[in-house]
């Protein structure tokens, strides 16, 4: 709750930081009288403080004001835009966890072996990546040359491919680094060697001993990974011109409609804010020590 | 031979990352004696050529782009700019993070608890869409850019320091520093710091490659770096709309942004491994 209050104060004076809100909104060929009316109307004339009050009051019922270029409320055109990002991110997380994780078990399992040396070059390429380059080289090979997939828009499936790949590549290499590591460290522990001891087979070692107290730095990482892919989907969305809020979002700044970034940047605050607590909430089920004074 | 770099060069994956690095560094440098071209002279009548092109006033290394500026020669200039966005909000971050780390983690009972809250905060805002607003709102320029990017990536910094700290405070020498009268900033800097170092050099150098990625990025975007100084994120997005007939404009510079990334990943990792192995947990 104390995030959200304070994203609110963020987004509250992100427009502000530049000094006087109405020089963001207005061409700068605007007349005096222009700007005076202008500020009037959106109350920039107020003290800040009764500003803060109503900004948020408004926030809370969901309103952010009106987009100045399409005339429409605010925070209506970014949750029009919500579903097709969700789609592209979940797509690309699960991209992300079905290549990683087996690769990281591998890479722990099989530690020094060529699996091993695959899985580290993979996470070190993949976070060398600039992904918008990522994005042009993808779209010269597939749809340029091979003319196998369409370079941008919405659509079918075929036009998730790409982007999801690119969006992917980032988390995939931290994923698949941070298992792996944590893999060959909960391998070395002593209930391991004594689960060994005992003969217990190593892939029940693996999977049910291992892979269970692994998983929660892990899980961490991916909470953190969502924030990641969102902001990625930003770009990713601009190259494929694929119409999530990210690319909302660079059109609004790119038109001065600040009172949808404003909105743009609360969503994602909150869907980062939630996907966290669900993450918290998670470790309880992974590890039942979690689960007392809670 | 000084044993640490003893130890550096056994990597030989270490050894190639130093080399690219130092292949940036200097091209930086001396880019000025390195350039075939003036990067910004333009040549209408020799636009979009290949990749070894002779032209009438020699060899264009890796061909021309839209207004026929010379593609290596900009290559190298954008260099320079790379690297000073990647350092010098390194440096920022560094400054802002570690201070207030410091006294977070020397003093935890108000400042540490305000600390955690805003770096709460600033990890529900993804940095890329922060960094995207505040650009809109400031401009394009050089200087914001560094400024956007040191200002919102102290958060690491802040958080290992405080860490390390919590830890050190309990410590002997630090006790035996407080009851000998010693004051707070003179604890902070000559006892305290010298002891996170190690976590901070691994932390910085990682973090100049996401940097250069994120100016790349935003520069991409036409929210960073004015377009007319040569930089790799605008020219892989000019060579955006000749993708079609003239690949090499938007490919070459991201290689050479990959290069540079992998270079000083590989390094930062080599570093990560010989000071500070407890490190590879702090990840995001």
């Amino acid at each position: 709750m104390a995030v959200v209050f304070g994203v609110s104060l963020a987004v509250f004076f992100l427009i502000r930081i530049g000094g006087d809100p109405s020089a963001l909104f207005l061409p700068p060929e605007a007349s005096m009288e222009e700007i005076a009316r202008f500020r009037h109307l959106m109350g920039f004339d107020r003290p800040l403080v009764v500003q803060y009050f109503d900004f948020v009051s408004r926030a809370v019922q969901g309103d952010f004001g009106m987009s100045l270029r399409y005339e429409q409320p605010a925070m209506q055109l970014v949750l029009e835009r919500v579903p097709a990002t969700l789609q592209l991110s979940g797509m690309a997380l699960a991209l992300a966890l079905a290549i990683s994780i087996p690769l990281a078990i591998l890479a722990a399992a099989w530690r020094g072996s060529i699996v091993d040396r695959v899985s580290l070059l993979i996470s070190l390429i993949g976070q060398s990546f600039p992904a918008f380059w990522l994005a042009i080289m993808l779209i010269l090979l597939f749809s340029e040359t091979l003319h196998m997939l369409p370079a941008s828009g919405k659509g079918g499936w075929q036009n998730l491919i790409m982007p999801a790949i690119v969006l992917a590549t980032y988390s995939t290499a931290i994923i698949t680094r941070l298992l792996r590591s944590s893999m060959i460290e909960v391998l070395q522990s002593d209930y391991i060697r004594t689960a060994r001891g005992k003969g217990v087979s190593e892939g029940r070692i693996i999977f049910k001993h291992a892979l269970r107290n692994a998983a929660i730095p892990t899980l961490t990482v991916i909470g953190l990974q969502v924030g990641a892919l969102l902001g990625g989907a930003v770009i990713t969305e601009e190259v494929f011109a694929y119409p999530g809020i990210g690319r909302l979002a660079i059109q609004a700044i790119a038109n001065r409609d600040f009172t949808v970034v404003q909105a743009f940047v609360l969503v994602m605050a909150v869907t980062i804010v939630t996907v966290n607590l669900l993450v918290d909430l998670s470790y309880g089920l992974l590890d039942p020590r979690l689960r007392k004074g809670r | 031979m000084n044993p640490f770099i003893k130890r550096y060069l056994d990597s030989r994956l270490a050894v190639f990352g130093l080399a690219l690095v130092l292949i940036v560094v200097f091209a930086s440098l001396f880019g000025h004696w390195l350039m075939p071209f003036d990067p910004d002279a333009q040549d209408i009548l020799q636009r979009l050529k290949p990749p070894f092109w002779r032209g009438e006033e020699g060899m264009h290394l890796l061909g021309t782009d839209a207004l026929g500026r010379d593609i290596f020669s900009r290559l190298i200039a954008g260099a320079r700019v790379s690297l000073l966005v990647g350092v010098a909000s390194v440096v920022i971050s560094g400054a802002i993070g570690v201070t207030l780390g410091l006294v977070a983690g020397y003093e935890d009972r108000y400042a540490g608890r305000i600390l955690m809250a805003i770096t709460d905060i600033q990890l529900a805002i993804p940095f890329l869409v922060l960094a995207l607003a505040m650009a809109a709102v400031v401009g394009p320029s050089l200087w914001n850019i560094i400024a956007i990017l040191g200002l919102t990536n102290w958060v690491q910094y802040a958080r290992v320091v405080r860490a390390e700290c919590l830890v050190l405070r309990e410590r002997e020498f630090i006790q035996a520093a407080q009851t000998m009268g010693i004051s707070v900033p003179m604890i902070l800097i000559r006892h305290l710091l010298p002891n996170v170092m190690s976590s901070v050099i691994v932390i910085s150098s990682l973090l100049v490659a996401k940097m250069i990625l994120f100016e790349s990025s935003l520069s991409f975007l036409g929210l960073g770096v004015p377009p007319e100084t040569p930089t790799w994120g605008t020219m892989i997005a000019e060579g955006r709309n000749y993708i079609g007939n003239a690949w090499w404009v938007a490919t070459v510079p991201g290689f050479a942004i990959f290069f540079t990334v992998v270079g000083i990943n590989l390094v930062g990792d080599r570093l990560r491994d010989l000071l500070d192995p407890r490190l590879r947990q702090v990840e995001s």
